[in-house]
């Protein structure tokens, strides 16, 4: 590790800092869970900030719900291009996937692929996930202390990924691997160097090409290789750009899912009186599962840049700007969400949050995040009087995924 | 007040008195009509307010406009004659109202 990349001190005193001083993107804040009290006071004195330097170069920060909707639905003006997350793409290793395109390209791509993961489809899904969420549940130990993330979280969401790819079962948790590394640099420890990341994603690419290949010989089926594939606008894809999608749709179903999983229990310990609603109240897990999945909000932001000059909170957005749409902090904004810092599982309006994003990109998997985490509730509650979480959380040390790499936790029997 | 008919997928009828100058998804959120999320809260942005206009009825709500055309073309399941709810205004003219919810907000 270099010099460069060793953790700083972070002087945190987010009310006295000048506010032209404000980055609210340094990873420190992330690791150590502090950025809320600075998002607190960015809605609330520069709902629409602009950081002059960072680790990310300049860019703004528009934090309140009805900023982030009004740049979230305005594709016209905002263009998702060429990246969606604060980080600039690596200009020798470009990865496209359709999340960072603008329409009509975005629309013909997304088309392709989104069916599989549709209403419709779902109903067929439904069985095949209970049944994997009740093994995997029932295969934990009682009694005794192990990593949530590991076991539940990371193991449920894997499986659905290899199901949705139609991917070797027993190679499944590479997936979770390469969605560690396409996230995730030598900055978060999860790859020694740059070239060890490069290197693992062209294995990615090298492996799924042999899926292609496989799949580009037999007639259309319904798992996301075989329909890229297929597919009028994507089966002439670049290597890049199938790898770009690949990685969408890899992380799409990983890091979020998986940390709505994790984020819900620590949540639900945090507050024991939810805890004590839901266990005399089975019925309000749908509902509850749209708190947590606001609660978490597991991306916490999207990236644009503007496409021209655009007035926004009294702030005039240069064209050429990178405009980052906080979600966490939009989540959390009481001009939008009646006591935004309360977990309330029954509560009113619960889906109106922006964890999924509005606008043509809005999250193209949220009913079957919705799904996988509704099931898994409703089989937790049919075991277990409590999951109980009995250390400190271990946090991604990211500014772009919101979530956890370990909750130790103790089960405790109905 | 306008009479608005919304049928759900199995069929049920809720037949409610919308109050003019409300979408018509308001007016189904507001008599608790099942089957509209409307995540977005009418802002066109979701489409999770998607219904069906009936056929005698489409001339009257009139067609979408470009950014309502862009959230319903991403929808795999919809039809010839698909709105977003949210973008339909109640008036006295559509007394009457008829609208098919589908089987799935996506």
């Amino acid at each position: 590790m270099s010099e460069a990349i060793q953790p700083r001190m972070i002087d945190f005193k987010p009310h006295e800092i000048p506010l032209e001083d404000f980055d609210i993107s340094q990873r420190e804040l992330w690791s150590e869970d502090l950025k809320m009290a600075y998002f607190e006071r960015l809605r609330e004195e520069a709902p629409v900030h602009y950081c002059k330097d960072s680790e990310f170069g300049p860019y703004w920060s528009v934090t309140r719900y009805a900023d982030i909707m009004e740049v979230d639905s305005n594709w016209q003006d905002f263009s998702s291009e060429p990246a969606i997350t604060i980080i600039d793409p690596e200009e020798d290793f470009p990865l496209p996937m359709f999340i960072a395109m603008d329409p009509p390209k975005h629309d013909d791509q997304r088309k392709t692929v989104q069916g599989s993961v549709a209403p419709a489809n779902l109903k067929n899904l439904e069985s095949t996930i209970r049944g994997r969420v009740q093994t995997v549940l029932d295969e934990l130990p009682v009694g005794e202390e192990f990593d949530w993330v590991d076991r539940v979280s990371i193991e449920l969401t894997t499986q659905m990924l290899a199901t949705l790819f139609d991917f070797p079962f027993e190679d499944r948790r590479k997936l979770t691997r390469w969605s560690d590394v396409a996230t995730g640099g030598p900055e978060t420890g999860v790859v020694e160097t740059e070239e060890q990341r490069r290197e693992e994603l062209m294995e990615c690419l090298a492996y799924f090409t042999r899926l292609w290949q496989e799949r580009q010989e037999q007639g259309l089926s319904n798992d996301f290789i075989s329909m890229l594939a297929h597919g009028e606008a994507t089966k002439d894809m670049s290597p890049e750009e199938y790898l770009g999608n690949l990685i969408l749709l890899i992380v799409g179903g990983n890091d979020t899912t998986r940390n709505s999983m994790t984020g819900g229990v620590l949540a639900l310990n945090e507050n024991p009186g939810e805890y004590a609603k839901l266990r005399n109240n089975p019925g309000v897990i749908p509902n509850m599962v749209s708190e947590i999945i606001r609660w978490q909000t597991p991306l916490a932001h999207m990236r644009r840049i503007a496409n021209r000059d655009y007035e926004l909170g009294g702030q005039t957005i240069k064209q050429g700007d990178k405009v980052i749409m906080w979600y966490l902090s939009g989540n959390r904004d009481e001009r939008a969400i009646e006591n935004p810092n309360e977990f309330i599982i029954d509560r009113k309006r619960a889906r109106q949050h922006l964890s999924f994003g509005f606008g043509p990109h809005r999250c193209m998997g949220n009913r079957l995040a919705e799904l996988q985490l509704r099931i898994l509730w409703e089989e937790i509650q049919k075991r277990f009087h409590m999951v109980e979480v009995v250390g400190e959380v271990e946090r991604v040390p990211s500014n772009f995924v919101h979530g956890y790499t370990k909750m130790p936790v103790v089960l405790h029997p109905l | 007040m306008p009479k608005i008919t919304y049928i759900e997928h199995n069929g049920t009828q809720h037949e409610v008195d919308a109050e003019v100058g409300v979408s018509v998804m308001q007016a189904a959120i507001d008599n608790l009509v099942p089957g509209i999320d409307a995540d977005c809260g009418g802002e066109c942005s979701c489409a999770t307010c998607h219904v069906m206009v009936k056929e005698d009825w489409v001339a009257k709500t009139g067609s979408p406009e470009e950014g309502e055309e862009s959230m319903l073309d991403l929808n795999p399941e919809r039809q010839g004659n698909s709105r977003l709810s949210c973008q339909i205004t109640v008036t006295e003219e559509l007394d009457g109202l008829i609208v098919d919810l589908p089987e799935f907000q996506f």
